[in-house]
């Protein structure tokens, strides 16, 4: 499918109505669904796509010679291109299905971290990292002698660039692990800065872009980083399906992560040699149906445009800060509205996160109330969680009033 | 307010919410322990001193931050506890607690309304030997010994 930048705005109203969610409501009230940075909702049109496949198309991939096994086959390696096509990335082999950003991230993390990393080596990752793109490089540097690192933030939520050098003294940084969007704050990382430095020093850049994919447009040849992984979930798809992509040539020199069918290439009693890319990292049956959903999201994203998205949510953040400035008692985190994303972090006097939310929920609100998966943020912020209000593409303002109107019922509870 | 919030965050709730009972640190405590619920981040500790006997449970108190369940359902527990034995403590069934909060809760704030709870079994499990509770997550095996 060619691909049309469209510029004009988007009717967040008539987006709504491709979503079967929005048709219920909840203790009486229509839903003010402002969690999808947790997870998006689902456009019909991904929907049927998954179920035609399963209705026409359905059977297991690279091994039939049938002419279903062809289809289906055609249908997954078709969802690899449009995967490809999302992200400008060079080659179709260098996109690895996963289960979600996660598995992604994993996947680097030991199929490179394994042998890559030593004594004296330095793991870098940020304060702002979500903990998918923390834990694991926590882990293998404990597992390989590296040393794990932090780059810290400053007072606006935004990470703290003069830090760097610091940050590397006495060791020999070999990998950098950045978000790109913050999954708490909305922070937008200036991830090409981060690359450069990472590429000065030799190291590799791995980005987690599961934030950020949803909302605006992600080109890892601009970006310049070396690995990235995306979920599917946060962006209209299915759950159950990301992917990563990887340079080719580290992709080629590296390890496969799981192991077993597909993957191989031969399989003796002395030994077992390696599939090509991107098989060689796909062990067992591909997430098919999920691929085909996937694939279908991207082409109902970029049916609306990444910079209508973008600037549909930058209008959503600035009227959300707006609002709760009016609220007395309420404090918001992270960076001005056109440094962030769709996602506002708050607290509310000293009112539990949970109690907040439990209350909004009665209202027909949600939000999510926790650490977001960013306990070392939380305890820069000297909090145990925060609310959190995400948007998406078809939120509305009226979901941000009902929001607010929520905020003084907590109020008066807990007057 | 509607129903629900009525039914929710009922006056006793909030009363104990508010004004914990028990709440604060025993210096050199006969027992404690610290719980964490990994859902949202929220730690309590508990702490427990023993009548002369050694057995009985003299006195009860927590500290930490939590939401308006887990702190209300900690602060009912410190009143319920007092004067039992650690023995009959390891084996409370959480329904009797549960009884005492009389609301409904979801399985998320159920793991709340538990959490001082299944940290002061824990703090008698470490002092006393006595049977650890079901579903220990948020506590490191380590710490248990």
């Amino acid at each position: 499918m060619a691909v049309t930048a469209q510029t004009t705005k988007l009717d967040a109203r008539k987006l709504r109505a491709d979503f079967p969610i929005f048709e219920q409501t909840f203790h009486g009230k229509p839903l003010a669904f402002l969690d999808s940075a947790a997870s998006s909702q689902k456009p019909r049109q991904m929907l049927d796509a998954m179920r035609e496949f399963y209705e026409t198309s359905y059977a297991n991939v690279h091994r039939g010679v049938y002419q279903l096994a062809e289809r289906a086959t055609a249908a997954l390696e078709g969802s690899r291109e449009k995967v490809r096509e999302l992200l400008n990335a060079p080659a179709a082999r260098e996109v690895i299905f996963v289960r979600n950003a996660t598995e992604g991230l994993n996947l680097v993390a030991y199929a490179w971290g394994l042998n890559n990393l030593g004594p004296g080596d330095i793991v870098l990752v940020t304060e702002l990292e979500h903990h998918s793109n923390w834990v694991p490089w926590q882990y293998m540097a404990k597992k390989t002698g590296a040393e794990f690192r932090m780059l810290p933030l400053d007072e606006h939520g935004e990470l703290d660039l003069g830090a760097l050098d610091e940050a590397a003294d006495g060791g020999n940084v070999k990998v950098v692990a950045t978000g790109l969007v913050s999954n708490s704050l909305g922070t937008i990382n200036p991830v090409e800065k981060l690359v450069a430095w990472a590429h000065e020093r030799g190291a590799i850049f791995v980005c987690d872009a599961a934030q950020a994919a949803p909302h605006m447009t992600v080109d890892v040849q601009a970006l310049g980083c070396d690995f990235l992984a995306i979920s599917g979930h946060k962006m209209c798809g299915p759950s159950g399906i990301g992917a990563v992509w990887g340079r080719a040539e580290l992709l080629e020199r590296m390890e496969p992560f799981l192991l077993g069918g597909h993957m191989i290439r031969s399989v003796r009693f002395e030994g077992t040699t390696w599939g090509e890319l991107p098989h060689k990292f796909e062990a067992g049956t591909a997430p098919m149906a999920e691929a085909v959903g996937f694939a279908a999201a991207i082409d109902y994203l970029h049916g609306i445009g990444f910079d209508a998205i973008s600037a549909h949510e930058h209008e959503l953040v600035s009227y959300a800060l707006d609002r709760l400035a009016e609220v007395p008692g309420l404090t918001t985190y992270g960076p001005p509205a056109d440094r962030r994303a769709g996602i506002v972090s708050f607290n509310f006097d000293d009112i539990h996160p949970h109690d907040v939310a439990q209350i909004l929920d009665l209202e027909g609100v949600a939000i999510r109330a926790g650490h977001h998966c960013c306990q070392p943020l939380m305890q820069k912020l000297g909090v145990a969680a925060t609310n959190r209000a995400s948007f998406y593409l078809y939120t509305l303002p009226e979901e941000i009033d009902q929001l607010v109107d929520g905020l003084h019922k907590v109020k008066k509870v807990f007057a | 307010m509607s129903d629900g919030l009525d039914s929710l965050y009922r006056e006793i709730i909030l009363d104990h919410y508010k004004n914990p009972r028990g709440h604060g640190v025993i210096e050199s405590a006969d027992a404690e322990a610290e719980g964490q619920n990994p859902l949202c981040g929220d730690e309590v500790s508990i702490y427990v001193a023993f009548g002369e006997d050694g057995e009985t449970i003299d006195e009860v108190k927590f500290s930490g931050r939590g939401c308006a369940i887990s702190q209300a359902a900690t602060s009912m527990l410190t009143e319920m506890v007092q004067g039992r034995t650690a023995t009959e403590v390891a084996t409370l069934d959480k329904d009797e607690l549960l009884e005492e909060i009389g609301i409904p809760l979801t399985p998320v704030r159920l793991k709340c309304a538990m959490l001082g709870l299944t940290t002061l079994k824990v703090a008698l499990h470490k002092a006393k030997g006595t049977p650890l509770p079901e579903g220990i997550a948020g506590f490191d095996e380590l710490d248990l010994k």
